[in-house]
């Protein structure tokens, strides 16, 4: 690399301002070597600013999750890359995985809105694991825009200072009298020249560092106005590919058969033989957490599971059941330590376990060979997978190539690698490229789930001051062995004393911010190690903690005799957290009439940077309540459901509106229908029928997502804001509808168990044969 | 092992095969047709969802040897070539899928593929009863997303309707 060369390249430095490093839009970049133009920017660029501060605040006020994850990309200084091409396209790996969350896209808005190129002309693929990333390819956090909004900036206004440059040179014009002119041409005093023409002449031989100035957010087009997602056509044509999806040469369909109980091990396979002769069947090998199997065709895989004849050691639960769990959570909880000044409310809350499965279950495709190895697989930390299948492989990083596809959904669930893992042992076990893919039932009963919690909220007051408000959430031990996407930070998380429970708390004080003048708040995490396989849901721990605090708030104003809504906004701690109640409370007519049985509720959430308000209608009627669909749970009915979000600079309305559309489906089916049930060591749901997302039947008909727009010039997080504020809204609503003793146990139907547990031996189900009866 | 022959897409394909072997593992594993996704395998989440003769049915839950010469299987990719795929402006496209993009509907898009070929079956069963398809009848269909994309398959379902 040539020495720093600072050069006056780009139009908008010819305004003129001050020096790199002085102005908030100013930074530096690099021209790269190469046939075509090649320039890139630091992935470190543009750490956010402390936020304002009001006095007491607590930690998640002042330093939240988003800057732990900005900041810990400090400790690298890595470069990410956009290349023009002589077709006029821009191309960008972006180290970061889509997973329906929407990053292509606003990704490709991004670079369009600074290279002033059609977005259409840019396109975003998923980087393979960069190990030199170190921490900085870890999807989480809804942090991919916050972190990554700066440098990829950097890198396209670089991009088209060297094109404007090159132009000038081209056309004998000078800088000044170039311009973009738009639709990827440049036009000068005597004429005009595309991109296309350019991308080979503004190539340098050498790599040097440029200066260049940021445009000013008036100044945007693509940033801001809603843009249809890039691979829009790609999915509804069918043409999108998953993991299963790919045509690795020799790799085929493979399945696990695995123990009834959670974390059972293989002991034997009696049959193995006799499985060998199935028809498609090409292996079968031991791996830690079962028999693997190889055929032809999944079906057959599935057949052979079924036939497997094993002898297994019970897991480490067996004994155990989700009431046993209550019973450590509470003997577990921290106590109340803030003096209670005047009267006092105190409820506690059950949370049960839920799944974060995707609709993509957990899957991966790996060739292993002697000296090398090659996986394909939805990952959000693939430099942790990366490190520990090497490590599991006995190989060196840089014989394992790993690349990320896009995923089926995460919901965190493809935070962690199991199946890449898995699959890198079954491929070497049997010498031979593998599709692995888990069963429905392995995916609910053998996944990872969201922990199980018991928080207990005490809060006291006087007259209409609430003085103290405390909150204790404890948790079955959510893993975060994943580290910050780097291996270091996985094993910081493993570490005995320090280890998993201080990076747990740290999670949980950076993510929590009641958000309302209560006095003395003071929110605390502990957690009981029991061997589940856990992992964080959409949103961690907030859905939970949110969901108890906002019924306590309700409770708390129906004491003083206030509206809601009224109290929320007396209360407020923010103007943007004002703001949105406002606006979600004029959308959606809060106060308006309701019919008996039917009600509103209101809740907000302060994350991600940014703010939200839900506002929610329930029918809980028994003529709603009491539908009836075949296999289905039907039960009390969001009927229109009103989101208001502040996150800050807005990318894509559109994606934003989408996320939370899907945040407050994902809040309904926290409040009243989606658990695990626990017995004995086995998990019982075993597939969508048993598992009770919410279905369309569920969903409600009304929606509207209102996006408030507080002149915050910096992203917010998007992928998960949608789920805490409707999940409490949804909780409040159904409180308000039925009346009585406060609800404290979620989903609401979870004691009721609606539906016939699946058998647990053989671990699948047989496939039906009767799918002709069932046409429509 | 028995040849199976059906029509998949227009094309007439010939498979040998153990009979047993579910119609989606026959798609997605030996002719490399990956529109019809895996969610359960027991037909309930119904991501594989495609067109049988023209209406909703799921490839997980049929076995190959239970397809005749004369059974049309139409899975997302052959859509666009439906009979009621006319009104679409993009021939490459059906009216339903272009309401899709439209409303730019698919986040992980891993369930859309098996939810269009529901809604247009859905549409279709509508119009054989010589009505509209209505919010209820939207309510009752089983495709599930986990992304939670419902309220915009709800107007998309319309929108697609209306030029079907």
């Amino acid at each position: 690399m040539t020495a720093p060369h600072p050069i006056a390249q780009s139009t908008t430095d010819l305004e003129g301002g001050s020096a790199p490093g002085t102005d908030r839009r100013r930074f530096l970049g690099y021209v790269v070597a190469g046939a075509t133009l090649i320039t890139a920017a630091d992935l470190a660029l543009g750490t956010s600013d402390a936020q304002s501060v009001v006095t007491p605040p607590q930690p998640a006020e002042l330093y939240d999750l988003n800057d732990l994850l900005t900041h810990a990309a400090l400790a690298t200084s890595n470069l990410i890359a956009i290349q023009l091409h002589d077709d006029g396209t821009a191309s960008f790996a972006l180290p970061r995985m889509e997973v329906g969350q929407g990053i292509t896209t606003s990704t490709a808005m991004i670079i369009a809105e600074e290279l002033d190129i059609d977005v259409a002309k840019v396109h975003v693929s998923l980087a393979d694991a960069r190990p030199e990333l170190l921490f900085n390819q870890l999807t989480g956090g809804s942090n991919t825009t916050i972190s990554t909004f700066t440098p990829i900036r950097v890198a396209a206004a670089i991009a088209k200072g060297a094109l404007l440059d090159a132009a000038a040179r081209l056309l004998g014009d000078n800088l000044d009298q170039v311009r973009v002119k738009g639709e990827g041409i440049i036009e000068g005093l005597t004429g005009s020249i595309s991109y296309a023409e350019l991308a080979r002449e503004a190539a340098s031989e050498t790599t040097r560092q440029v200066g260049v100035l940021l445009k000013r957010p008036e100044q945007f087009t693509v940033i801001g106005t809603p843009h249809t997602r890039v691979d829009a056509r790609a999915a509804v044509t069918g043409q999108k590919q998953f993991a299963m999806d790919l045509e690795v040469p020799g790799a085929l369909p493979t399945m696990i058969c695995r123990a009834p109980t959670l974390n059972g091990t293989p002991v034997a396979l009696r049959n193995r033989d006799a499985v060998l002769t199935m028809p498609g069947v090409t292996h079968v090998a031991e791996v830690p957490t079962g028999y693997a199997v190889r055929a032809e065709t999944f079906g057959q895989c599935i057949d052979a599971v079924r036939a497997m004849d094993v002898e297994w050691q019970d897991g480490p639960l067996v004994q155990q059941s989700d009431g046993d769990v209550r019973g450590h959570l509470r003997a577990a909880q921290l106590p109340f330590v803030v003096p209670p000044i005047g009267r006092t409310v105190e409820h506690e809350f059950t949370f049960w376990f839920r799944g974060n499965s995707a609709l993509e279950p957990n899957c991966a495709v790996a060739d292993v060979r002697s000296d090398s190895a090659e996986i394909w697989a939805g990952l959000k930390s693939p430099v942790v997978a990366q490190e520990q299948i090497a490590a599991t492989l006995g190989l060196p990083i840089d014989r394992v190539r790993v690349h990320v596809v896009q995923g089926g959904g995460s919901f965190g669930r493809k935070l962690f690698f199991d199946a890449a893992l898995e699959a890198a042992q079954v491929s070497r076990a049997m010498g031979a490229p593998v599709k692995l893919m888990w069963h429905r039932a392995d995916d609910a009963r053998q996944g990872r789930t969201h922990p199980m919690v018991v928080s207990k909220v005490r809060a006291s007051y006087s007259g209409k001051q609430v003085n103290t408000f405390e909150q204790r959430n404890c948790s079955v031990r959510t893993d975060f062995t994943h580290g910050l996407g780097e291996i270091i930070t996985r094993f910081a998380a493993q570490l005995p004393v320090a280890g998993n429970y201080a990076f747990a708390q740290t999670i949980y004080l950076l993510t929590q911010e009641l958000g309302y003048n209560f006095g003395v708040v003071d929110q605390l995490l502990n957690e009981v190690d029991l061997p589940f396989n856990t992992g964080s849901m959409r949103n961690i721990y907030s859905p939970d903690t949110r969901c108890a605090a906002e019924l306590t708030v309700d409770d708390l104003a129906n004491r003083m005799g206030e509206d809601p809504y009224e109290f929320r906004l007396r209360t407020a701690r923010s103007p943007r957290t004002r703001a949105v109640l406002e606006a979600v409370a004029e959308a959606a007519q809060w106060g308006r009439s309701m019919p008996a049985g039917t009600a509103q509720g209101i809740a907000i959430h302060k994350e991600y940077k940014g703010v939200t308000a839900c506002v929610v209608e329930i029918d809980c009627r028994p003529e709603t309540v009491g539908r009836r669909i075949r296999n289905a749970v039907t039960g009390p009915r969001v009927t229109r459901a009103t989101f208001a979000v502040d996150a800050g600079l807005v990318i894509n309305p559109r994606g934003l509106e989408a996320q939370m559309q899907g945040g407050v489906m994902d809040g309904i089916a926290l409040a009243l229908t989606s658990s695990l049930h626990f017995r004995r060591g086995r998990f019982l749901e075993a597939s969508w029928d048993n598992y009770f997302y919410t279905r369309h039947w569920n969903a409600p008909p009304e929606m509207e997502v209102v996006v408030v727009d507080n002149g915050v010039t910096q992203p917010g997080g998007a992928g998960e804001a949608g789920v805490a504020a409707s999940f409490a809204a949804v909780a409040c609503a159904y409180w308000r509808a039925v009346g009585g003793p406060m609800p404290t146990s979620f989903p609401i139907n979870h004691q009721a168990l609606a539906f016939e547990p699946k058998p647990f031996v053989p671990p699948v189900p047989a496939s039906p044969t009767d799918g002709r009866n069932h046409m429509y | 092992m028995p040849t199976h022959t059906f029509l998949v897409n227009g094309r007439r394909v010939q498979v040998e095969s153990d009979p047993d072997v579910r119609l989606l593992w026959i798609l997605r594993d030996r002719l490399g047709i990956t529109g019809p996704k895996y969610g359960c395998g027991i037909n309930v989440c119904k991501a594989c969802t495609s067109h049988l003769n023209g209406r909703a049915f799921n490839p997980c839950a049929v076995r190959v040897a239970d397809l005749g010469p004369d059974d049309e299987v139409t899975t997302i990719e052959g859509l666009p070539a439906a009979p009621d795929a006319g009104g679409a402006e993009d021939p490459d496209l059906h009216p339903m899928q272009e309401a899709w993009i439209a409303q730019d509907v698919a986040q992980c898009g891993y369930c859309q593929p098996g939810q269009i070929m529901a809604a247009v079956a859905t549409v279709r069963a509508a119009r054989r009863e010589g009505r509209e398809v209505t919010d209820a009848d939207i309510d009752a269909i089983r495709n599930i997303c986990r992304c939670g994309t419902y309220f915009r398959i709800r107007e998309a379902i319309k929108e697609g309707a209306r030029r079907m």
